[in-house]
């Protein structure tokens, strides 16, 4: 064992003191051959007979030198840094050839490692908490969109926490909070925060202990409890100045005072896990007892004990969730709760699951493009350098030698075109880390890790085997005095080579064809996504977050808000005004189910109506047009003692449903609230997704129900940063409290909801284009090359009467003929692909024929061009010169 | 015709190096050849050449030792010598390959009879 372990020290010090050894041994194997002849003189030979004999004797001396270098260094390495040597400059002197050898190969390595970095974090890592394993989201089954039917009361979380068994401990969040909803106030203008209220046993569920300071106490969200408060770490950073003094000090939020209790680390991101694409600044403790009142406010996330499953956890909660209380103090009021627990995981980046296999499958196939191309360059590169290895191989090198040489070239440039493929990830991932508008999880967790690296050197090697081993095979495989014969660059190659070339061909343009229409797809898809009817004109409107004090008074809310929509429309450039207390796809909530006076719901059971409280002119602004009136500020509120006029606005699905003979106007229908006449009916506005089924929908006026909060929307010609400063500055005079928020476009908010889908449809459509230059490359290459071995020939058909125009077509015929069975290949794999991706298509057929027609003619028309580079200047061949050149 | 030599076993070399070196102290890479040469009375074949790789390959697992030094005609040469781990070497090879030649010599008596 120690003498193993000398023997290789030994080694390695030989292997780095070389010179020094080989004086060494060239001084020893003197003497020996002088102590030799001095033995032999001795004997009574001539000086001549005995060098002679003493070298008899010696054997070969060479031999002898090689001998000892291979028993006392690493002869291994030492063959590894010869042929690297060579390798770099052979690549120097074919510059050209290295320089798109390693660009493809970096474009196609760095894609890949991007996507497993995203796949990665979204797919295989746990998410960032501790344990994240045993955490379930406990919500129904199927998700709508809609908030009130995903959460719970407090009461039903309270109960769940008593009663369960499966859990450690369950906690939550408040479903219903809206961005820039805490305004700093006290120093100067009012700056916006977002915060969210959660169960004071949240942090400790999922395992996040504060940077600084401490978490929530069970205590702090009794009533009456001191306002406490957490603070993210970026807001810690960026508006505290990363001031650990913080702890303990009180800020004024809202005009109220909370004390600091702590900073959460860097690692804890809230948006990027519960809500994708938003900022969670601040913490505060949900306050019981109010909430209660509120009705489903909250979700549940829960922490297994050790030793539950999944399973067991479903079948606790088919069990107990129907029983669970509304309100303990209503048990008239039955909530019809269930649950369907599933791990976190799932419920984060599961939807995603889909696209990213496909995005994955994508970038694999573009890495296999690479290889296939990378392949033929090397091959074309061989077949010039046959009489070189030749010529190696009549010197004594063996086949395994030969092939080792071609396996160092190809893993020498994967390893650069690696190098430089991990900083182009790098870049592309932190660009991803940066998209904080994209509504993908976990985004802010993408980054080159340890397993990435793995990962990359994986590829590296593999790309490079694939690529290298070909034409190493060939070439080794080749007949050495046929190569040393050949007249090399004129004539064309033999039938065999030119087989193998064309197929790697074929499979290049049927991958990229492949590629090619999996993105025409989804590239299809994603138009008619945004060809959608919306039920609303997002380009021309925008929003801003109003801040105003009315003292929960119905009648002075609507002087207030009068006013301020007033004296927006008097800005030039407005059009229209108007204000709603949620937007399209942001918040929402449903107040149960509208139906017929004297009607039960249980026999429209299944449907939810979600409640939006609007003034007028809101529906105008946002573009939507109204059968029969719009809310007037003559709504009267419904005073004490005064009962006022209850006025609605449903969307035609909820209208359709409760009068299918289309006599909705005008009737009074039980609405939750109370009884309520329908003024005015609505077309289906998608509020909560753009690609699914819009709900029913319930509009009041903001004169008869309380708001929570308001958005007030502007439609105008103008672009929202016009209009921004001056709506801004009105706001600011009627209420010096607003604060310093933005004009959002409502377009950014149809932006937000696809921005997954035009995210995949990007990168996929990326990669195609990517596959198809990489497939026009290939073709280029073999053509344009086998144009060089033709040259000859083309002369003698030249000379021999063929027209300039004759050639051209030829060469553009076979090109042609290339493409076309590469395109045939591609279309049928096209099918499969196209039906495993169906799940992600939109009003699009898998076999879409426009698409997969396009895509063919487009791969047509880049193969002829790809190929009439080559045509041409196989057009211009001078037979005088073609001849005469050999 | 002299008798065909012969060919040394793989790791023969190494162990009557180590063996010479034991039996006559200090030697120089010529002197080891000659020597093994002439006990073994010209059986071998050996290219004189070849012990080099084999005193290397020793010297690395430190079982014997080398140092410039002067001849008896007065010509500077290496000196071998084996170290103390080279002779635990030596006779833990030496039993194996006494046990080795029992075996072999009794597996082909067997067959001698066996053929009777």
């Amino acid at each position: 064992m120690i003498a193993h372990l000398r023997s290789a020290l030994a080694r390695l010090r030989a292997f780095t003191s070389k010179s020094a050894l080989d004086a060494d041994l060239e001084q020893e194997l003197a003497a020996h051959l002088d102590l030799a002849i001095d033995d032999n003189v001795r004997r009574g030979l001539s000086p001549e007979e005995a060098r002679r004999q003493a070298l008899i004797r010696f054997g070969g001396v060479q031999q002898s030198r090689e001998q000892q270098r291979a028993a006392r260094g690493l002869p291994a390495l030492d063959i590894l840094l010869q042929d690297l040597r060579y390798t770099l400059r052979t690549l120097r002197r074919d510059r050209a050839f290295t320089i798109v050898a390693i660009l493809i190969l970096a474009i196609g390595i760095g894609a890949n490692i991007a996507v497993f970095s995203v796949v990665d974090t979204l797919m295989l890592r746990p998410l960032p908490f501790r344990d994240a394993a045993r955490l379930l989201w406990i919500g129904p089954a199927v998700f709508t969109g809609d908030w009130s039917s995903a959460t719970y009361s407090i009461d039903a979380y309270q109960e769940l926490r008593e009663r369960n068994k499966s859990y450690q401990d369950v906690a939550g969040y408040y479903a219903f909070g809206s961005i820039d909803n805490f305004k700093l106030t006290g120093h100067g203008d009012a700056k916006p925060f977002t915060g969210i209220g959660v169960t004071p046993n949240f942090f400790q569920g999922l395992g996040v202990a504060p940077m600084l300071g401490r978490l929530f106490s069970s205590e702090e969200s009794l009533p009456g409890a001191r306002r406490v408060i957490l603070l993210s770490y970026p807001v810690w950073q960026q508006h505290f100045h990363a001031d650990p003094s913080i702890i303990g000090q009180a800020i004024d939020f809202n005009q109220r005072s909370f004390t600091v209790i702590g900073v959460l680390p860097p690692t804890f991101d809230f948006g990027a896990v519960f809500a994708p694409g938003t900022r969670m600044d601040l913490f505060v403790p949900i306050e019981f007892q109010g909430t209660r009142l509120d009705g489903n406010t909250i979700t549940l996330i829960g922490r297994l004990k050790p030793g539950v499953t999944v399973e067991q956890a479903r079948s606790e909660a088919a069990v107990l969730f129907p029983k669970l209380d509304f309100r303990t103090d209503l048990p008239q009021v039955k909530a019809g709760y269930t649950a369907y627990p599933t791990p976190l995981k799932q419920y984060v980046s599961g939807k995603l699951r889909h696209s990213l296999i496909v995005l994955w499958s994508a970038v694999g196939l573009v890495l296999l493009i690479v290889c296939v191309n990378l392949s033929n360059l090397l091959l074309a590169r061989a077949a010039a350098r046959g009489k070189e290895f030749a010529l190696r191989g009549a010197l004594g090198a063996s086949r395994g030698r030969i092939v080792r040489q071609l396996l160092t070239e190809s893993l020498l440039l994967s390893s650069i075109g690696g190098g430089m493929g991990l900083a182009l990830a790098a870049a592309l991932l932190f660009w991803l880390r940066h998209q904080s508008s994209l509504a993908l999880p976990l985004l802010n967790d993408v980054q080159l890790d340890s397993t990435t690296l793995l990962w990359t050197m994986a590829i590296a090697i593999a790309t490079s085997v694939f690529f290298g081993i070909t034409p190493g095979l060939r070439m080794s495989g080749s007949n050495l005095q046929q190569s040393l014969k050949d007249a090399g660059h004129t004539s064309s190659d033999g039938r065999q080579h030119e087989r193998l070339r064309a197929a790697l061909v074929i499979s290049e343009v049927a991958l990229a064809c492949v590629l090619l229409v999996g993105a025409g797809l989804l590239l299809r898809s994603f138009l008619h996504v945004l060809d959608v009817d919306l039920g609303f004109r997002p380009a021309r409107a925008a929003a801003i977050k109003v801040d105003y004090d009315d003292g929960d008074d119905a009648v002075k809310r609507s002087v207030i808000l009068r006013n301020v929509i007033a004296r927006i429309r008097a800005i030039p450039g407005v059009e229209e005004a108007g204000i709603s207390d949620n937007l399209p796809f942001e918040r929402n909530r449903n107040w149960g189910i509208p139906h017929l006076k004297g009607v039960s719901t249980d026999k429209i059971q299944g449907e939810s109506a979600l409640v939006y409280i609007i003034t007028p002119g809101y529906l105008s602004a946002m573009g939507v047009p109204i059968k029969g009136r719009d809310f007037t500020w003559e709504d009267a509120p419904a005073r004490q003692g005064q009962k006022g006029d209850p006025v609605i606005i449903l969307n035609e699905s909820a209208a359709r449903r409760l009068y299918p003979d289309g006599d909705a106007i005008g009737r009074v229908i039980d609405a939750n609230s109370g009884d309520a006449r329908i003024v005015g009916i609505i077309p289906d506005v998608h509020q909560t997704s753009v690609e699914g089924q819009p709900d029913w929908q319930i509009y009041y006026p903001m004169t008869q129900q309380g708001p929570e909060g308001a958005e007030l929307v502007v439609s105008s010609t103008l672009p929202p940063t016009l209009l921004s400063a001056s709506i801004f500055k009105t706001l600011r005079e009627i209420n010096p409290a607003q604060a310093a928020v933005p004009l959002r476009p409502i377009q950014s908010l149809v932006d937000h909801a696809v921005s997954p889908r035009r995210f995949f449809v990007l990168l996929v459509a990326a990669f195609a284009a990517l596959g198809l230059m990489l497939a026009a490359l290939g073709i280029y290459g073999v053509i344009s090359y086998s144009v060089t071995r033709q040259t000859l020939e083309i002369g003698i058909r030249m000379a021999l009467g063929a027209s300039a125009a004759r050639v051209q077509f030829g060469v553009i015929a076979r090109t042609l003929r290339l493409a076309l069975i590469g395109i045939a290949l591609g279309v049928v794999a096209s099918f499969a692909v196209a039906s495993l991706i169906s799940a992600l298509l939109f009003n699009t057929a898998p076999t879409d024929p426009a698409t997969f027609a396009a895509m063919a003619a487009l791969l047509i028309t880049v193969a002829v061009l790809a190929g009439y580079l080559p045509a041409r200047r196989a057009s211009r061949v001078n037979p005088m010169v073609a001849l005469r050149g050999n | 015709m002299p008798d065909p030599r012969l060919d040394l076993l793989q790791g023969t070399l190494d162990l009557m190096v180590l063996q010479t070196l034991a039996a006559m102290g200090e030697l120089h890479g010529y002197g080891i050849a000659r020597r093994i040469e002439q006990i073994s009375g010209d059986a071998i074949l050996l290219n004189q050449g070849t012990i080099y790789a084999s005193l290397v390959r020793l010297q690395n697992r430190g079982w014997i030792s080398a140092a410039w030094g002067i001849s008896d005609n007065n010509r500077k040469a290496k000196y071998y010598a084996i170290t103390r781990s080279g002779r635990k070497q030596l006779a833990r090879d030496t039993e194996d390959w006494h046990r080795l030649a029992d075996v072999m010599s009794r597996v082909f008596g067997q067959t001698v009879e066996g053929g009777q």
